[in-house]
């Protein structure tokens, strides 16, 4: 009783944090709504029977790339939106922009439907109690991820790491050695 | 069962009473070590060799007038020192700081000496940890002042550059251990080589542990590395616009966020609560003695090495010791396949 209740209380701050993020007019407030909402979801993980996803959600999500959006926003300390200031001619504006954006997100909410219908019927998570346990240990996770998944994790890897050139060769100046 | 209970709800508010009193204490003795060095007495008019000098700042800054800049963001200009504090408090909840104990007798199953013991207790410090740099960045971008911005700024950038090489470090000795767990890790140094050498992980990780010692300094803020205070630089840095308990509230989080870096660091390199000449039940009594003496070494350092630069920092940070606690790592584990320690 007291598990269901924790888990609409952790669900629902979620969804709400992350409702709120879209409606804040300060970036800075979009930022905290999010790094409460990525906490929401540790706690969901820790529910799961997955506690070092949870912690790992947390170093990584709320810990370490949140402080560098953090970053970004009080370095250009940007002011707050405002709906007037709005740049009509911006690329992304163009309605083709916004047919694409429509798109994109009725793919998420169709995949997203498809998940939750072949999910329900399972009343609990895969392998609920000592199951569970020993699939959410670090060993384990460690040992499936580089035999089994070790294709997806390289190539994550890789693609982070191109991400990071790209960064690199895009914030270098002309000239400079 | 609840005679049980109750001595572990006591473990748990005896700890938390703990770091109150460190925080307090460290307060003191920063000043204390800082006269010596400097050839003076430090304080001493308040109780005896001024040891009540901790309790009369803190009521000073009570009876201060609590001042909120205007145009500062009110909300998170409050919640900054508590978000900094709560961090700090609970960062300490995984770390162990003694064998278990039957309390000399009085229980029959005997308890745990720390506040919980659960199988990722490494991660979950280092996770809040990384939690309380939010208490800094948002008191700086709240104060609605340039020299808090700039300090703000400077913590962010600092704690993510230095995280790296402190997790890094630490992975290093997870490997040594096979475990996340801390007290496995310290249940693993238990014992001596050849008789007479602890066998602490010190021995076995000397660079890394070089290594998390000066991440840690980084990690808290203190100098040589204390930039977002920077005082030359920045005035008091992001807690520029703070008076009276708010302002407060940072020293103390810094210096307990010290007494959890100097735990770890005990837990993981120095054998915990293990050491020579006393029997096991009073293991917390070397657990206290090696964080005293990393404690001094903080303070020591502190007024003896003055501040770097900010690029120097930067530069240190990633192109000195992030490499070098990734090479330890690479030969930490080349070394545990080898030797399968």
């Amino acid at each position: 009783m007291s598990e269901t209740l924790v888990f609409y209380l952790l669900s629902g701050l979620a969804i709400v944090a992350s409702a709120l993020v879209i409606g804040q007019r300060n970036p800075m407030y979009s930022v905290l709504l999010i790094i409460a909402s990525f906490g929401a979801l540790a706690g969901l993980y820790i529910q799961l029977d997955a506690p070092f996803v949870a912690v790992a959600q947390i170093i990584i999500y709320a810990g370490a790339i949140m402080v560098l959006f953090l970053f970004v926003v009080m370095l250009l300390n940007a002011p707050q939106e405002d709906a007037a200031d709005w740049d009509r001619t911006h690329p992304l504006r163009r309605p083709a922009m916004a047919r694409v954006g429509s798109l994109l997100a009725l793919l998420l909410v169709v995949q997203l439907a498809w998940a939750l219908i072949s999910a329900s019927g399972m009343d609990a998570p895969v392998g609920a109690g000592g199951a569970a346990a020993e699939i959410g240990s670090v060993r384990a996770l460690g040992r499936v991820l580089f035999t089994d998944y070790v294709f997806a994790f390289e190539a994550t890897s890789v693609l982070i790491l191109v991400a990071m050139i790209g960064a690199v060769v895009l914030a270098r100046r002309e000239g400079e050695s | 069962m609840d005679l049980r209970f109750l001595v572990q709800l006591g473990v748990v508010a005896f700890t938390f009473f703990m770091l109150i009193n460190a925080s307090a204490l460290l307060v003191y003795a920063e000043r204390k070590v800082m006269g010596f060095m400097q050839q003076r007495y430090g304080p001493y008019r308040v109780g005896p060799h001024g040891l009540l000098q901790p309790l009369a700042d803190i009521l000073k800054l009570l009876m201060k007038e609590e001042l909120t800049p205007k145009g500062a963001d009110r909300w998170l200009f409050t919640l900054a020192p508590i978000l900094a504090v709560t961090a700090a408090f609970a960062a300490f909840a995984t770390v162990p700081w003694g064998a278990e104990t039957t309390l000399f007798g009085l229980l029959d199953e005997p308890v745990k000496l720390g506040v919980a013991d659960i199988n990722v207790g490494v991660l979950v410090v280092f996770a809040i940890t990384s939690m309380g740099v939010y208490g800094i960045v948002l008191a700086g971008w709240s104060s609605n002042s340039k020299y808090s911005l700039l300090g703000g700024l400077r913590a962010s950038a600092q704690m993510i550059s230095y995280e790296l090489s402190y997790a890094t470090a630490i992975s290093a000795v997870i490997l040594l251990a096979g475990s996340l767990s801390l007290r496995e890790a310290v249940d693993g140094q238990a014992g001596y080589w050849f008789g007479f050498i602890p066998r602490w992980y010190v021995f076995l990780q000397p660079v890394g542990f070089i290594i998390y010692m000066i991440a840690a300094v980084a990690e808290t803020n203190r100098a040589p590395f204390d930039f977002p205070e920077a005082e030359q630089e920045l005035v008091a840095g992001y807690n520029t616009e703070y008076s009276s308990v708010r302002f407060a509230l940072f020293p103390q989080a810094e210096y307990i966020n010290m007494t959890t870096a100097a735990a770890v660091a005990t837990d993981l390199y120095l054998g915990g609560w293990h050491g020579p000449f006393l029997p096991p039940e009073y293991g917390w009594v070397w657990f206290l003695a090696k964080v005293g003496a990393i404690l001094f070494a903080y303070i020591w350092v502190r007024w003896t090495v003055p501040r770097y630069r900010y690029d120097q920092l930067m530069q240190f940070g990633w192109k000195w010791l992030f490499p070098a606690s990734v090479v330890n790592l690479i030969v930490t584990a080349a070394l545990v396949l080898l030797f399968n320690v």
